[in-house]
């Protein structure tokens, strides 16, 4: 059976192009980088090189870009370090409810363990953080704003922009998870605004295990690990050679196909949503319908539950992913779809369908022939259902009463 | 998190789905935590379980279990259906994963409520 992989927000399949280009790293060349001989000097040109050529994609500057071992390092060292080193400033920090568990449970160890005051901004029905309650928010307190930019469960696009703008006025430093957005989208740190912003290397098939972190020049905040010099005193342990030239090719990759796998990917995903739309009945859309990443679709189908749907998908070879009940090792409804209001029944049935360059039209096809059926079968097992078609509202007793 | 080729082969293959119209007695209960809920019928005869039918809104393992449990309680007299306890279903599908394990106490429950109907509908 053909495999369909329908899951890039979780991660992607390395690029050969990448690999081919880490190769020699784990071969000939590999000296510490912080070694004076040549094996040093080798891997040490390989580190700067893909340094300086990230930091132009971000229309950053060298000096700025710090190598991390993945998005959540990334977004720990962003808070964390700008939590403490400004602390003597005020413990107020400003984030969103929709952010990720990388960003959310860092803020709630803060306020835990280090007495930080955190607001979460609400959003909209489409999962949009307003501006002006970012404004409305800031305290003489607040040392720090931290928003994502793509939104990984829905792909709704948050305006960074403009949010820059307000932290800039206010002279707070701004952080962004773009994790969701790099490789995906042009990105440029200093139009966003941003003063520190998370991405991971295999959201764009780079291997996972690599991040970047960047931080604004003259920006000071703690480290999170302390050791050598490495990474300008930023980061300390030895650099994972490979990786870096990884994520560098990547980046560049994905940056040169990006003009042609956007329009491409766009199309997949409105042919996806229209076909499921069209041959599903109740089923919707979660997110914005427009101001919305081009290869995400969050959809929600009511009357049954996700897990069994992608077990159904499983068993077809199709994968996708949800962050509903029950399948991420916690029982709680996602907080992205609950933040926007959907109801926990139909954030049960929610499915997140993330398209990427490997795919085609022919599994989209595939996809929306098997899905209907999918969909019947579970719904025909299905109380909810039964109820619907007999027009009576839903009762059931609570669970627990028999012990 | 892994289901075992039991709970996956009850998933595919539900034993008894669907309603029995003049059933004897419904279990109806829901997981306020979760959202699962697991609507159970049976039809009694003489004291005994003659047929059950169910129908899930939930995960895997909730339809497994709702399935499983459907099966075990056919054939059996009511006494020995309150005696069905949610190892006894998780055992029958090979184990549950441990996030899994109050799937198979909703089942016990809509068993419960289901007999719990019954003695209801026909007291004593």
């Amino acid at each position: 059976m053909k495999k369909i992989y329908l899951d890039n927000n979780a991660t992607t399949a390395i690029h050969p192009d990448v690999l081919k280009e880490m190769l020699p790293y784990f071969e000939g060349f590999y000296g510490n980088p912080s070694s004076i001989h040549t094996y040093g000097q080798e891997t040490r040109k390989a580190i700067e090189d893909a340094r300086e050529k990230i930091a132009k994609l971000l229309n950053a500057e060298s000096s700025e870009i710090v190598f991390t071992s993945c998005g959540t390092e990334s977004n720990n060292h962003a808070i964390k370090g700008a939590a403490f080193s400004l602390q003597n400033k005020g413990k107020h920090i400003i984030t969103s409810k929709i952010e990720h568990h990388a960003v959310i449970e860092v803020c709630e160890y803060l306020s835990k363990k280090f007495g930080f005051e955190i607001t979460y901004i609400p959003v909209d029905k489409y999962g949009i953080v307003n501006p002006e309650d970012v404004k409305k928010a800031i305290t003489d307190k607040t040392i720090l704003i931290s928003i994502m930019h793509i939104n990984n469960e829905t792909g709704t696009i948050q305006p960074i922009e403009e949010i820059g703008k307000i932290a800039q006025e206010r002279q707070i430093v701004f952080h962004t998870d773009a994790v969701q957005s790099v490789g995906k989208i042009q990105i440029d740190v200093k139009k966003l605004g941003v003063s520190l912003l998370s991405l991971s290397g295999h959201k764009f098939y780079a291997p996972k295990g690599v991040g970047i972190l960047y931080v604004r020049k003259g920006l000071k905040i703690h480290s999170l690990l302390h050791g050598g010099s490495h990474e300008k005193n930023r980061r300390a342990g030895t650099e994972n050679v490979p990786y870096i030239v990884g994520i560098a090719k990547a980046l560049d990759i994905s940056h040169k196909d990006m003009a042609e796998e956007s329009k491409r990917i766009l199309y997949l995903r409105e042919k996806l949503e229209k076909g499921i739309l069209d041959k599903i009945e109740y089923s919707q859309i979660n997110g914005h319908p427009e101001n919305r990443i081009y290869n995400t679709s969050n959809i929600s189908f009511d009357f049954i539950e996700g897990e069994g749907l992608l077990l159904s998908l499983d068993m077809e070879g199709i994968a996708a992913s949800t962050g509903s009940a029950c399948t991420s090792g916690t029982l709680e409804p996602s907080h992205v779809l609950a933040a926007m209001g959907v109801s926990p029944t139909k954030s049960q049935g929610s499915i997140r369908f993330s398209l990427g360059r490997q795919n085609t039209e022919a599994e989209i096809d595939k996809l929306l022939e098997v899905l209907p059926n999918i969909v019947s079968r579970l719904r025909m097992m299905s109380p909810l259902w039964e109820d619907k078609q007999k027009g009576i509202e839903t009762q059931f007793e609570d669970s627990k009463k028999y012990h | 998190m892994q289901y075992s080729s039991k709970v996956m082969e009850h998933f595919n293959n539900p034993r008894n789905v669907g309603e029995i119209p003049d059933a004897d007695g419904i279990g109806n209960v829901g997981n306020p935590i979760c959202g699962d809920i697991m609507r159970l019928y049976i039809k009694v005869k003489d004291g005994i379980i003659v047929d059950a039918k169910f129908k899930t809104f939930g995960c895997g393992a909730a339809i497994a279990t709702s399935s499983m449990v459907t099966e075990m309680v056919k054939g059996k007299s009511i006494e020995e259906a309150l005696n069905i306890s949610n190892k006894a279903v998780a055992e029958a599908l090979g184990g549950l994963p441990s996030i899994k394990m109050h799937c198979s106490v909703l089942a016990e429950e809509a068993l419960k409520s289901a007999l719990a109907d019954y003695y209801k509908k026909h007291p004593k």
